[in-house]
């Protein structure tokens, strides 16, 4: 599903001290099949803008309150328009699966199995078969590299930290999603156990959700993984880039208060002594340059 | 959503009633329901109201969010007002023939009912109004700071001074963020197809595990976090510990001590020399 936002505003706590201007103009489109990135500072507005995508924040639907805004809002999932107060929610939330930060802290069922199960009950237009839904936990289970036989009677509880945030995943992928959004999925994580996610998420990508939108402060993962990246700044899109031609643009980024990938930093102390290395930032790509520019020396 | 919940929550500007000694505030609070209890008559709630009124606009709160208070409570409000007028019929003493306006079985309408519950109605609103204003114009910790100086007293005694302000202060420093981790919750279950505000009873209270099992494990893994770190920063409690923010008696407080004593002798006045109730 093709997701498009054109002048999308959003103001928190209108009309009082709180007031907070978090969406201001955004226009943005992902395509379908895309590993799409989105970076920001806290606050930027990110996470009012992936809140939009499956309704939880919702764009004012009264024609009052829709003349303060602009009035070519236009924001659509697929074939749902979300500007339109007739969209069938459910409907939407179904295909479009959101993982908040630690979703370990969403778990509250009995058993692995019940919490998994939670998601798909609910979206389920009449009460599923025993079959059925045991089929579609344990393909969840597994699809998150858990393994079902030993998992699905624990308590969530009783499972580590890496393993709780699978199985919150694993909850939410049961329905098949065809947009997954994730915020900060790696967040917490020790540096293997954020490449055993990643790695998760390009298997999620390839075999069930056909796009994935990531939240996150860390750039090498965005540089790493992602299609296209969106930099979020005060509420307003700054760029939309592949990663090879986003970080470029290192003293921008910093400006925005922004880190860059550690392979930028690399290429930008190199450029520095006079060696220009263009690469894509993935740290494969640097890597082979570097060797074959050495061999270039040599 | 959550956070439109209005009782209780400050309200940011600076003026003349934040700047005050909180625990004048507090006191001025209790002196002004025992003044309202006091007037027996119109006119003592009317200058009771005048010093409302005051307060409010030299506070820079809006009206509206004033009022918003006074909403939480209207039912309470609108169920006292017509259980007067059913039921009371008048105190002999004053009113010696009560004129009866409607009669049906055992409810009956009087003249003197319904002054009354006029009466009450407006002494329930100033009383609500007034203890918002406390919650809008003190922030919480210096409300507990305030709080817990005025019942230093009680120290003579024994009782846990010190610790009752702690638990307060953290109770009320926990609730916006408790609030937050509902919202949040609530999100990630609606996200997964939670229906938390449809079906019927049943249906509704089952709905709430979802949301409130999250939220006692976050509450009680907090308070393990808070324990250690209060632990890793040697807190011992009470005694030895002084305040970052030293609570002061300045003009202003005097000021309003003045009027708070004037508004006083003014209900007492008229309470004997107007005595009738009405």
């Amino acid at each position: 599903m093709r997701i498009q936002a054109e002048h999308l505003s959003y103001v928190y706590n209108e009309k009082s001290p709180f007031a907070a201007r978090a969406l201001n103009d955004v226009t943005l489109t992902v395509e379908e099949g895309e590993f799409f990135g989105i970076i920001g500072h806290t606050g930027s507005g990110k996470s009012t803008f992936i809140q939009h995508l499956n309704g939880l924040i919702r764009i004012p639907s009264s024609l009052k309150k829709r003349k303060k805004y602009k009035s070519d809002t236009v924001l659509r999932v697929g074939d749902f328009d979300l500007a339109s107060p007739k969209t069938d929610f459910r409907a939407l939330r179904r295909s479009v699966g959101m993982v908040f930060q630690y979703p370990e802290y969403q778990l509250f069922a009995e058993t692995v199995f019940d919490d998994v199960a939670f998601g798909y009950k609910n979206f389920a237009a009449e009460k599923p078969r025993k079959e059925e839904l045991e089929d579609a936990v344990r393909s969840a289970i597994e699809m998150v590299g858990l393994d079902y036989a030993a998992v699905n009677d624990l308590s969530p509880f009783d499972l580590s930290g890496g393993q709780k945030r699978r199985a919150a995943i694993a909850g939410v992928i049961v329905t098949k999603p065809e947009v997954l959004v994730l915020d900060e999925p790696a967040a917490g994580l020790d540096p293997l156990g954020k490449q055993e996610i990643m790695q998760l998420l390009h298997r999620i990508h390839r075999e069930w959700c056909k796009t994935v939108i990531i939240v996150s402060h860390d750039m090498d993962e965005i540089s790493e993984n992602c299609t296209r990246a969106a930099v979020f700044s005060e509420g307003t899109v700054k760029y939309v880039l592949p990663p090879a031609e986003l970080f470029v643009h290192t003293d921008e980024l910093r400006e925005l208060g922004l880190d860059i990938p550690l392979t930028a930093k690399i290429c930008e102390a190199l450029r520095r002594r006079g060696i220009e290395i263009s690469c894509d930032f993935t740290a494969d790509d640097l890597v082979r340059k570097l060797l074959a520019r050495r061999e270039g020396i040599c | 959503m959550l956070k439109d919940v209005s009782f209780g929550q400050y309200y940011p500007v600076d003026s003349f009633v934040h700047r005050l000694d909180p625990r004048l505030k507090i006191v001025f609070l209790i002196a002004y329901i025992v003044a309202l209890f006091v007037a027996s008559n119109f006119y003592g709630l009317a200058v009771c109201a005048a010093v409302l009124l005051f307060a409010i606009i030299c506070s820079h709160v809006p009206f509206g969010k004033v009022f918003r208070a006074v909403k939480g409570v209207l039912f309470l409000v609108i169920f006292t007002a017509v259980l007067n007028i059913f039921f009371y019929n008048g105190d002999a003493v004053y009113w010696n023939a009560p004129a009866v306006l409607w009669e049906w079985h055992f409810l009956r309408v009087t003249q003197a009912g319904i002054v009354f519950s006029v009466f009450l109605v407006i002494r329930l609103v100033l009383l609500v109004t007034c203890s918002s204003m406390l919650t809008y114009t003190t922030t919480p910790v210096s409300l507990t700071d305030g709080i817990e100086s005025l019942l230093t007293p009680l120290k003579w005694i024994r009782f846990p001074v010190h610790e009752l302000a702690l638990i307060m202060s953290i109770a009320l420093r926990f609730i916006p963020i408790l609030m937050d981790e509902t919202e949040r919750i609530m999100n990630a279950q609606k996200a997964r197809g939670a229906m938390l505000d449809s079906g019927g009873l049943g249906k509704r209270i089952k709905a709430v595990i979802p949301v409130i099992m999250p939220l006692l494990l976050s509450a009680l893994r907090r308070a393990d976090e808070l324990g250690d770190a209060m632990d890793a920063r040697c807190y011992m409690g009470g005694k030895t510990r002084t305040k970052y923010k030293k609570l002061t008696f300045t003009w202003r407080d005097l000021i309003v001590f003045l009027l708070l004593a004037a508004m006083i002798a003014g209900v007492v006045v008229l309470r004997i020399y107007l005595g009738a109730p009405l």
